[in-house]
């Protein structure tokens, strides 16, 4: 069938309502009689609560009630962790802190009260009456595992679990060759920082034991099980509610203390309870990102080629485990084979506790900080060896005939042309004549500096063996008796735009106007279970399940056609919306003896149904079918009313996107500020569904990568002191600091599902950090650079460009 | 002690009493009930409760409601007249401006100010005015493309 939206840059449908300042995020939402929650939090990284004091914040006016930890030990079960690794130690994370807290942030009490100022008062009359007795913190891990002082003193040490992964000989393949590089690299911990704070609404009534909760999340329906199993209540008088989420980058791919405290709370008090977090809090006490420190150590011959890699890590859990925490650096294992063949690997993952904040899945999770080494490394040997980094990263790929392609992880990419994708950027960036003028620009004295990065990432997540809880995704799809096609999607959108995109294939699919279809999720007493977005999953697996439904829906549509028709379903074609009745002797004189039938259908019969006026109309609309199977007097025998179907997508694989990026960078040798001057992408996502978003995505993406590469990092003192602790320390990029993209794609479908995509969300932020960072690294090559860390600071790049030589 | 103020809001009186500490985002959102307005930061640095007091792009997350005595304010909520969007609104529609939606009031009050004062930006002062907001989602290329096409609708 002729697409008419799919592909095309449709503009999108949930615009109108955001543009407008109509949307309805948490804090939008109001109810009559909501009280309002503050919480205290330890200013501390690592201390012994002694005592708390609350009585002068009960007599703060306005305040209704104050909860410690004491209050609700025995009453809301832990902060769960999802993650199953051998040998986890997995500490009791209560939603308030009992004896001790471990980080700054961490929650000690929460006061409530009739509004948001009275309540943010209390909290700060709270705080003295908390006697706390500071202990010496875990801070850094740069130096390795850090010992003293244990911070779960009952495990005995700071070690959450060891891990080892990978196939294939690794000894042999490091004796196998010429030499061995090796570079120490430090993923810096980031803030995902998404626009919109965490914000939970909590309503409970009493008479129906039913209680509502409004939340900033990505999962509504994974956060729906574990607060039924937090706060004790059955889950199906539990619904969780996403309206508008304003970003999440995978920090509201969680399920947080304060969303399990504040529907308790709210059945506590039989009212509304509301918490809106304030940046300081979001910075401090929701997920943070990356936070690991290895070293890779790669066997290589003298022309290039990779023997073997292995990868010794440290990684900075945090304090407690979030829902995926001890999880992320798996994912960096899965993805260390990179773009290339590489015969042998073995990552060695060491996962400590720190008095920091958790971290947890940030846009990549994981696949980042793989392809950072990867990508850094390749560059690495280039110049160990004094070859081009195209070179090198030629020698070792696999060829498009390759495919499904086996990695020394244990994976198996779907489909890809490395190659493809590379020249294509080359091209498109005039690479050769890009080398040109760096020469001649580093003979006029400039700084000026190439990096490119072959990227793979591992989306779809994903197959249900390979995750936690579920790797499917769930669609309804149904024909309302006046036509309108609504879609309900298990996955949950928050500013991906698949109201949009799920639109595109539903109305090509049925054959109806865009805008006769409306797609809902985020809504747990409406849509049927789901898993949710995350993992650029949305698309490939939600999207897939919309398309599948719809194939359910038209088989039942058919037979009723036929039935109204009174024709066989084999005669009958469909064609924008519409079942015709096929002419068979017209089809005979074509030729064409197959008209288009839906698939689940036979394929067109011998029946020589001649149609005559008596055999009533030659045309339905699926539409004008709808409001027939829902009349239900005009129905084939055995056929249930209504027009709806449902499907569970489970993928037997995940999807491997992958492409190449390239950056030119300038520095500034006065202060040296790195500019990036020219930025070209080629991405390959596979089917495109719609190419506004995916440029959207990648554009957001790599500024991602830019802030990680030039600008970010959450900064922690040697006392565990949070030092950026908002917006004016924590740096994010700003407009006036980012380059242009020059965009482009090669398109090689997923043969995972029959949509073909592979998924986009997480490409840029994968992608683009190392051909930044490689980039710079190149520019500074003359003065004998080889390796920078990032953030690579303007501080860093001066102190290098001003040191005596030699 | 609360004090009686009176501002005008997307050219409607509301006169009122506010605690002398009470938030003009605050009083936007929860008295007036207009949450179109978003609070991002509580520090002046994300924009995205950027509003128009008397024509002048305004963070009002650091602004007293008293302070906004008298004024004229509008918020993105009031940009539309007689139910059409206003160019910057159309432009962020047309070029993908946002994605989360939630910096977007913000941006586009400031992109007004920024057509206002220049009606034909380059993509360098584009992007210069849009330095005291920020987006996690867009990247901005799409952002300073929907100003870009705001310009040009606007002057045509």
């Amino acid at each position: 069938m002729a697409d008419k939206y799919v592909g095309k840059r449709v503009k999108r449908t949930e615009d109108p309502r955001l543009i407008k300042g109509l949307a309805h995020y948490v804090d939008d939402i109001g109810l009559p009689g909501t009280l309002h929650v503050a919480f205290v939090r330890s200013m501390y990284a690592h201390a012994r609560i002694t005592g708390i004091d609350t009585s002068e914040a009960l007599k703060v006016p306005g305040v209704v009630a104050v909860y410690t930890g004491k209050d609700i030990a025995t009453k809301i079960g832990p902060v769960p962790c999802a993650a199953a690794l051998p040998d986890l130690k997995v500490p009791d994370y209560r939603v308030l802190a009992t004896d001790k807290v471990l980080f700054v942030g961490h929650p000690i009490a929460a006061v409530v009260a009739t509004d948001k100022y009275a309540a943010r008062d209390a909290a700060e009359i709270l705080y003295p009456g908390v006697e706390l007795e500071e202990l010496p913190a875990v801070v850094s891990i740069i130096d390795g595992v850090p010992t003293t002082p244990v911070i779960h003193e009952h495990f005995g040490d700071n070690i959450a679990y060891k891990l080892t992964s990978g196939e294939g000989d690794i000894e042999a393949a490091m004796k196998a060759a010429d030499r061995i590089v090796k570079q120490k690299m430090i993923h810096q911990r980031l803030a995902p920082i998404a626009m919109e704070p965490r914000g939970v609404l909590a309503r409970y009534f009493p008479g129906e034991e039913e209680l509502t909760v409004w939340s900033s999340t990505q999962i509504p329906h994974l956060l729906r099980t574990q607060l039924a199993l937090m706060i004790g209540i059955p889950e199906n008088k539990l619904r969780v509610i996403t309206p508008e989420v304003g970003g999440g980058f995978g920090s509201k791919l969680n399920v947080y203390a304060e969303e399990a405290l504040l529907g308790w709370i709210s059945m506590q008090l039989g009212k509304p309870v509301k918490w809106i977090e304030s940046r300081r809090e979001n910075v401090a006490a929701t997920i943070h990102g990356r936070a690991q420190v290895g070293t890779v150590e790669v066997g290589i011959k003298n022309d290039g080629t990779i023997t073997g890699l292995r990868y010794n890590v440290v990684a900075d859990l945090g304090a407690y485990h979030q829902l995926l925490t001890p999880a992320i650096p798996t994912l960096t294992g899965l993805m260390l084979s990179g773009a290339y063949k590489i015969p042998a690997i073995q990552m060695n993952v060491t996962g400590v506790f720190t008095n920091k904040m958790s971290t947890d899945a940030y846009r990549g999770a994981g696949r980042p900080e793989a392809t950072y080494v990867v990508e850094r490394v390749m560059d690495v040997i280039a110049r160990e060896l004094n070859l081009d980094p195209i070179e090198v990263r030629r020698k070792n790929f696999p060829k498009a005939d390759e495919f499904p392609f086996h990695t020394a992880t244990g994976l198996d990419y779907d489909s890809g042309d490395y190659e493809a994708a590379l020249k294509k950027a080359l091209d498109l960036s005039g690479y050769q004549k890009l080398r040109e003028e760096q020469k001649k620009a580093r003979d006029n004295g400039k700084l000026i500096g190439i990096g490119l990065s072959s990227y793979v990432e591992i989306c779809a997540l994903g197959p249900s063996q390979a995750m936690p809880a579920g790797g499917w995704e769930s669609a309804t799809v149904r024909i309302e008796p006046t036509g309108k096609v609504t879609v309900l999607t298990g996955a949950s959108p928050h500013g991906q735009g698949q109201e949009t995109s799920f639109a595109q294939i539903a109305a090509d699919e049925v054959g109806v106007d865009l805008n006769d279809v409306t797609v809902i999720h985020g809504d747990t007493g409406i849509v049927q279970y789901g898993i949710g977005t995350f993992g650029s999953r949305a698309t490939a697996v939600g999207g897939t399940a919309v398309l599948i439904a719809i194939h359910k829906l038209k088989e039942k549509a058919a037979k009723i056609a036929a039935h109204m028709m009174q024709c066989d379903a084999s005669r009958l074609s469909f064609e924008a919306g519409c079942y015709s009745k096929q002419e068979a002797a017209a089809a005979a004189v074509t030729g064409k003896s197959e008209p288009v039938v839906p698939v689940g259908e036979g394929p067109a019969g011998a029946l020589n149904e001649v149609p005559t006026p008596t055999n009533g109309r030659n045309k339905i609309t699926i539409q004008e079918i709808a409001l027939a199977a829902h009349i239900a007097k005009e129905l084939p025998p055995d056929t249930e009313p209504g027009l709806s179907a449902t499907y569970f997508f489970e993928p037997k694989n995940f999807t491997f996107p992958f492409g190449t990026h390239i950056c030119v960078v300038e520095i500034d040798k006065d202060t040296g500020e790195t500019k990036i001057i020219k930025y070209v992408a080629v991405d390959d996502c596979g089917k495109v569904i719609n190419p506004l978003l995916v440029d959207g995505q990648v554009h957001g993406g790599i500024v991602q990568s830019i802030g990680q590469a030039l600008y970010e990092e959450v900064v922690y003192d040697e006392q565990g002191q949070l030092v950026t602790g908002e917006l004016m320390d924590y740096a994010l990029p700003r407009a006036s600091q980012m380059p242009w993209f020059d965009t482009d794609r090669t398109e090689t479908p997923s043969p995972v599902n029959p949509l073909g995509v592979k998924g986009v969300g997480e490409a840029g932020t994968i992608g683009a950090t190392p051909a930044i960072v490689n980039a710079v690294v190149d520019a500074l090559s003359p003065y004998g650079v080889k390796h920078l860390d990032m953030p690579v600071r303007p501080e860093a790049v001066w102190r290098i460009i001003r040191a005596p030589e030699g | 002690m609360k004090q009686a103020i009176s501002i005008n809001v997307n050219g409607v009186d509301y006169p009122g009493e506010v605690e002398p500490r009470m938030l003009l985002v605050h009083y936007l959102r929860d008295v007036l009930g207009l949450t179109g307005t978003h609070v991002g930061c509580e520090t002046s640095i994300c924009g995205a409760c950027t509003i128009l007091i008397d024509g002048q792009a305004v963070k009002s997350c650091t602004m007293f409601a008293v302070q906004a005595d008298g004024s004229n304010v509008t918020t993105i909520e009031g940009l539309a007249a007689n139910g059409n969007l206003h160019p910057v609104q159309e432009g962020f529609w047309e070029c993908h401006g946002l994605q989360c939606g939630y910096c977007t009031p913000g941006m586009i009050m400031t992109s007004t100010q920024i057509i206002d004062r220049n009606p034909d930006p380059s993509r360098e002062e584009i992007r210069h005015g849009l330095e005291g907001n920020l987006c996690r989602c867009t990247g901005y290329q799409h952002i300073v493309e929907a100003v870009e096409y705001a310009a040009k609708k606007a002057s045509a």
